[in-house]
């Protein structure tokens, strides 16, 4: 039973998602791990590194998904599980490639019970589905922030692999959002802020408490819509999952499309002016106040307990 | 161009879904049903690009039970201005849909096919890449801006490290995210005149489209509840709290 894992490469590195995924999926059997792109060398010096990689297939070209995934259907045929992470990539790419090979993909796993059973949330995580999926390769995705890292001090073997990818998409812009903290799918600590922060600028009291804190910083949908906080920090049903240790959520009501991306923190602290908020029935920890008063003061503390991260 | 729109019905995204006791699903009966709100993202887009003079026809389709006649005319209230029902009781798999879906495309030919990204339902985010696999089309997926530019399309996407740009040729599939637009609600008149637009309906076995099940559902279980803790009540506490977190947080 072996398994071609297709790495997250996020501008020549190795996406901290991806030695999360292999962990999950190492049990399935021995894993190559596909890495794709222009610039993939540091990547996949990365993945040879981690424990599980049995070998890293190097394939250069134009990452676009109608010429890629044609290509991973090619190089399938000896593998009884294609996977990657449930990121932006993955979900592009996978039930392309699965519906290529026709086969139904399992997608968002957040539990691996067997080889061919697996758990994923649905409803915005209110219901989990347990499948049992009997086809002969299995195409799946896994939600990163489920799954702990897999370790380092590996040298597996790399090899390149020519494949022809001719893709008729062409990429004429990338509008990244710059920034110096940790990646938020992957966070131990995030600190997330919501409509209520009034502004863009206001926002900065939330990031500054992350940066304090070396946290990823995170925002409602209502938060990204009014332009306080770019898209890539949206948490949710539609944005990321994340899973950190310590969760602080300032001026979030708690929909269920947000709590759909915060199910798996270990801990929630929530400030909020309304005792009756979602988030706060069900945070380990509120404060009720108003977050302008709040977060300032909590920043200070922290300084002032000498917090570092 | 002509665009295909492809809907769902599904449990309304404000209600508080219930897992049912015995384990064999989501409670839907008697619950609020409404059209997935990417689906309706997707429909705005059709008839803003029509109104801006790219779309000569819209055609939405909804593959779904006898009651999916709703959503089609909430679309045809919109602007769309044809619709089709694909006619079934069976919750399909997003493949069957897509195969489905791939043959409404062989007989339409249309130069745009826009989907949701994901269906609040299952949550799935499968339709649209599937589609284009099976119809060899290119695609854009969580678009939040769409523009015609020449021959093609120029498509913005909102993907994990901020937003990227494609051009792409037509014909091709485009999923919309949320932030595309702002979905219309249709006045009164327009929903009158949506009755007298067609609407054909189909069974789905006349597709010709094997749509048995590939996997096997065993069990829907509710998710792990959350207990509420406790309220402190000033911010030194607070910080104190997490201090001591932080200082016990296992190294990753
Ligand atoms: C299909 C669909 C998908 C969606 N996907 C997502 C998603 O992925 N992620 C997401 O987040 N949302 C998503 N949403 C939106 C979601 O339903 C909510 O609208 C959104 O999460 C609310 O954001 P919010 O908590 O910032 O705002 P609100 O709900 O308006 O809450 C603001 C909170 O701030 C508190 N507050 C106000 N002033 C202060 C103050 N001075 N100090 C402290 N607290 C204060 C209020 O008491 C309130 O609890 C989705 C919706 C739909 C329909």
């Amino acid at each position: 039973m072996s398994v071609l894992l297709i790495a997250d490469v996020d501008q020549g590195a190795l996406a901290p998602a991806t030695a999360r995924v292999l962990s999950a999926v190492a049990g399935l059997g021995p894993v190559d791990v596909l890495v794709l792109g222009d610039d993939a060398d540091a990547a996949a010096a990365e993945a040879a590194n981690l424990v599980g990689t049995a070998r890293v297939l190097v394939a250069k070209g134009p990452v676009a998904v109608d010429a890629d995934s044609d290509a991973i259907v090619a190089l399938s045929s000896g593998y009884h599980f294609v996977v990657q992470s449930a990121g932006s990539v993955g979900r592009d790419r996978m039930p392309r490639v699965a519906a290529r090979l026709d086969v139904m993909p399992v997608t968002d796993i957040i539990q691996i019970l067997a080889p061919n059973r697996f758990v994923r949330p649905i409803y915005a995580g209110n219901a989990l589905e347990t499948v049992r999926d009997d086809q002969p390769i299995h195409v799946l995705t896994i939600r990163a922030s489920a799954f702990r890292a897999a370790a380092t001090g590996n040298a597996a073997p790399v090899e390149r692999l020519d494949l022809s990818m001719q893709s008729a998409v062409r990429l004429i812009a990338t509008h990244r959002t710059p920034s110096d903290t940790p990646d938020l799918a992957t966070a131990q600590v995030v600190v997330g802020g919501g409509v209520a922060l009034g502004s863009a600028e206001n926002f900065q009291l939330v990031e500054k408490l992350a940066k304090k804190l070396g946290a990823a910083i995170g925002a409602t949908r209502a938060a990204v819509d009014a332009g306080f906080a770019p898209n890539d920090w949206q948490v949710g049903q539609t944005g990321k999952i994340i899973a950190p240790d310590l969760y602080i959520a300032i001026g979030i009501s708690g929909a269920l499309q947000h709590l759909a991306g915060i199910q798996g923190a270990k801990k929630i602290i929530a400030i909020n002016t309304d005792p009756e908020a979602p988030l706060v029935k069900l945070a380990d920890v509120a404060l009720i106040g108003d977050l302008f008063d709040i977060v300032p003061k909590l920043t200070a503390e922290l300084e002032r307990l000498g917090v570092k991260r | 161009m002509k665009i295909l729109v492809a809907i769902k019905r599904v449990v309304d995204h404000n209600v508080r879904i219930r897992v049912r006791p015995d384990g064999s699903g989501v409670e839907t009966t008697g619950v609020r049903m409404s059209m997935n709100p990417f689906c309706k993202h997707a429909v705005e887009a059709a008839v803003q690009l029509s109104e801006a003079g790219h779309g000569d026809e819209i055609v939405v389709v909804s593959i779904g039970p006898k009651a999916a006649n709703d959503v089609i005319l909430t679309a045809l209230a919109m602007g769309a201005h044809r619709g089709l029902l694909i006619e079934t009781d069976a919750a399909l798999e997003t493949l069957a849909i897509a195969k489905l879906l791939a043959k409404v495309v062989d007989e339409e030919t249309p130069d745009l096919v826009l989907l949701g990204k994901q269906a609040v339902d299952d949550d799935s985010n499968h339709v649209g890449q599937m589609l284009a696999a099976l119809t060899n089309r290119p695609q854009a997926t969580f678009a939040s801006e769409i523009k015609v530019v020449g021959q093609g399309l120029e498509v913005t996407r909102e993907i994990d490290s901020g937003r990227e740009t494609l051009a792409l040729p037509l014909p091709a599939i485009v999923t919309a995210d949320l932030r595309l637009n702002t979905p219309r609600n249709a006045a009164l008149p327009q929903v009158m005149k949506a009755r007298s637009k067609p609407l054909a309906v189909r069974p789905v076995a006349e597709f010709g489209v094997d749509v048995a099940p590939r996997l096997v559902i065993e069990t829907i279980s509710p998710p792990p509840e959350r207990v509420a803790g406790k309220t402190v009540a000033s911010v030194t506490e607070l910080a104190g709290i997490i201090a001591t977190d932080l200082s016990t947080m296992e190294a990753l």
